[in-house]
């Protein structure tokens, strides 16, 4: 976004801006504690863009709302997350409010109810810049409309004095994507940024975001169940099932070569307009893990057709495989790599 | 929004003849007159006093005079307050009525809205249940326990405010009423302030308001508040236009000069005019304060907004 003022002081690219470790996830509920993400660690470095891939509940937006500070009133995370150094886990809120919508940013899955419905769409993205930047409201208010430019809402000037109901849900995601990028952050979260947008939509949505990444040297985390989108848009991809990572690495050799066997299920399950329409989608059978009773060994054991009794007794360790490569499976212990 | 304003304001009128005609004739329907409690009076005598008041005319003549009247602002002789005209009347108790009323939603408010917000953004912390356990109590205590009790010891023992009366307005003189009429509105209020701001507190467009970073003090008058007080909104009409009724007891209590006692009182000695003239200022009230609590949703929402052009 060239109108955006790019601070000066922004880590190197190939640094680490955002440092994960071990952390875990928990929440409190009726039937006792559910455990959302055990042990995760992963580094983000600038300019990269990570994939974070997995079904429903695997603990993927649980990891970077507790980043944010934004996990529900009964969650509570234990670990470590630092941005460049900085513990955000347990952080007080002035520390957060400081890095949120400036250094650390986020697009959320719902668009279309994530900008408030009362408040001008102008002065929603005018107060980003009034609250971290401090510029008088008229500067902020110009530069609003020179954002939604940016992101190629249409009218800028008069989609800045409208509503968030009068807008489509695809002009929606765009003000939530201007919103997240009006600071220039470091640190740009994009949780199924098109799951609520129309298929056409969604591809423009992502064009720009891979088009803001480029511009801005912002790293970029793109949360999706969509393993198509991962391989368009990202450097490197995390695989999780049951709340921990089961393989992680470059996004071409994982999809080229996964060695999980929840990795391989999930490429396998993938629609392709050139497979023969005759033979059936493959699905993996079974259910999602139930987070509440996760069996002692590999959460995966359960649905992986080639489990033994180890895959059920001891829960795999995340082993380095290859260079920046690594995978969580008894099956990968020997080091060679098994067929589907 | 200003059409919208004109239009309802059109509608209120054939609203406002529909409730007279329709409190006109269900008067008349209740037996008993205005006299009856004068039982010793020769008939003849009677029937000059009811030819007086032109009580002796079919009724729908009787009806048609109201109604010239009426247009006039002429409401007649009240028939028990000998001396007094309707209008008088009002005019004399409906400001005790509407200062007292007003004071005590203004506290009701400014402590209500307090309190809801604060239990709201502490919700199932102490300060959560002590505001509501007071509201609780707020609305389970009426105001003909709470008003005798302040009397008793902000006036008789503690003698810092006078136990009753008007003294054309006083402060000293209000505090008392003011208190015990707003009391259970303050609970009410609390426990609508309350509900609102849970329900949206837990929207999605608070928490990416807080992904921006924007802090707790703005993202609370900013982006909960305009929505979290339509429900409050909503109450506020018609109570406001309860400030008539409303403080019945609290003048009785305190004896004070308003227009409250004339409800009952009006209604009970089958005094005609004055009901036809209490029914039209109530009306007048509830069907402005619904208007205003329409045009303040509009306020707080753009969506109505678009719809009222």
């Amino acid at each position: 976004m060239p109108s955006t003022p790019v601070t000066a002081d922004r880590a190197p690219a190939g640094t680490t801006v955002l440092e994960c470790r071990d952390l875990t996830v928990r929440f409190r509920t009726d039937r006792g504690e559910v455990a959302a993400v055990s042990d995760l660690s992963f580094d983000l470095r600038a300019g990269e863009c990570l994939g974070v891939v997995g079904e429903s509940g695997s603990g993927k937006s649980q990891t970077f709302l507790a980043a944010f500070g934004l996990l529900a009133g009964n969650g509570r995370a234990s670990g470590s997350i630092r941005y460049r150094g900085e513990e955000l886990l347990g952080a007080p809120p002035e520390t957060l409010d400081r890095l949120r919508g400036d250094r650390l940013a986020m697009v959320f899955q719902d668009a279309l109810s994530g900008l408030t419905p009362t408040m001008r769409i102008g002065d929603q993205l005018a107060e980003v810049l009034v609250r971290h930047r401090g510029l008088p409201r008229r500067e902020a208010q110009d530069r609003a409309v020179q954002a939604l430019a940016a992101v190629r809402v249409p009218d800028p000037g008069v989609r800045a004095r409208s509503y968030p109901f009068e807008l489509s849900g695809g002009q929606r995601q765009r003000v939530m994507i201007a919103l997240a990028m009006l600071c220039g952050p470091e640190v740009l979260v994009a949780d199924e940024p098109t799951t609520a947008l129309d298929v056409t939509v969604q591809a423009q949505v992502l064009r720009l975001l891979r088009g803001l990444r480029d511009e801005t040297g912002s790293a970029l985390v793109l949360i999706t169940h969509d393993l198509a989108v991962v391989a368009g848009l990202c450097d490197h991809v995390l695989v999780m099932y049951g709340g921990r990572a089961v393989e992680t690495g470059p996004v071409r050799e994982v999809l080229r070569a996964p060695r999980h066997p929840y990795t391989r299920a999930l490429l396998r399950s993938m629609p392709s307009l050139t497979a023969d329409p005759d033979v059936d989608l493959a699905v993996i059978p079974g259910q999602p893990p139930d987070l509440e009773n996760l069996p002692p060994g590999c959460a995966f054991a359960p649905r992986c057709g080639r489990a033994h009794d180890a895959c059920t007794a001891d829960r795999p360790a995340l082993r380095a495989t290859g260079p920046g490569r690594a995978s969580a499976c008894h099956l990968d212990d020997a080091g060679g790599h098994h067929g589907v | 929004m200003l059409n919208y304003t004109l239009r309802r304001l059109g509608i209120a009128i054939p609203t406002l003849f529909i409730i007279v005609t329709a409190a006109f004739f269900l008067m008349r329907l209740a037996p008993g007159g205005p006299f009856d409690a004068e039982a010793d009076l020769e008939p003849e005598v009677l029937e000059n006093i009811r030819a007086s008041y032109d009580l002796d005319k079919p009724l729908l003549t009787q009806y048609r005079l109201f109604l010239q009247r009426a247009v006039r602002g002429d409401f007649g002789p009240s028939l028990v307050y000998k001396d007094y005209s309707v209008t008088e009347l009002i005019a004399i108790g409906l400001p005790v009525s509407i200062q007292l009323g007003l004071l005590a939603k203004l506290l009701a408010l400014v402590l209500g809205c307090t309190g809801g917000i604060v239990a709201a953004l502490r919700q199932n912390t102490t300060v959560d249940h002590a505001v509501m356990a007071m509201a609780m109590t707020g609305i389970a205590l009426p105001a003909f326990v709470t008003a005798p009790i302040l009397a008793l010891v902000f006036g008789l023992y503690l003698k810092l405010l006078p136990v009753a009366g008007w003294d054309d307005g006083a402060w000293r003189n209000l505090v008392l009423p003011v208190v015990a009429l707003a009391l259970p509105q303050v609970a009410v209020i609390a426990r609508l302030m309350r509900g609102g701001m849970l329900e949206v507190l837990r929207a999605s467009f608070v928490r990416t308001a807080r992904a921006r970073g924007l802090g707790e003090a703005r993202i609370v008058t900013r982006h909960v508040l305009p929505t979290a007080l339509i429900p409050l909104v909503g109450y506020l009409g018609p109570a406001l236009a309860g400030i008539m009724t409303g403080s019945l007891v609290i003048e009785l209590i305190f004896n004070l000069p308003g227009v409250g006692r004339y409800f009952v009182q009006g209604a009970l000695n089958r005094d005609y005019p004055l009901v036809m003239g209490i029914v039209i200022v109530y009306a007048t009230f509830i069907i402005l304060f619904n208007l205003l609590s329409d045009l303040a949703y509009a306020g707080l929402d753009p969506r109505v907004r678009k719809a009222y052009r």
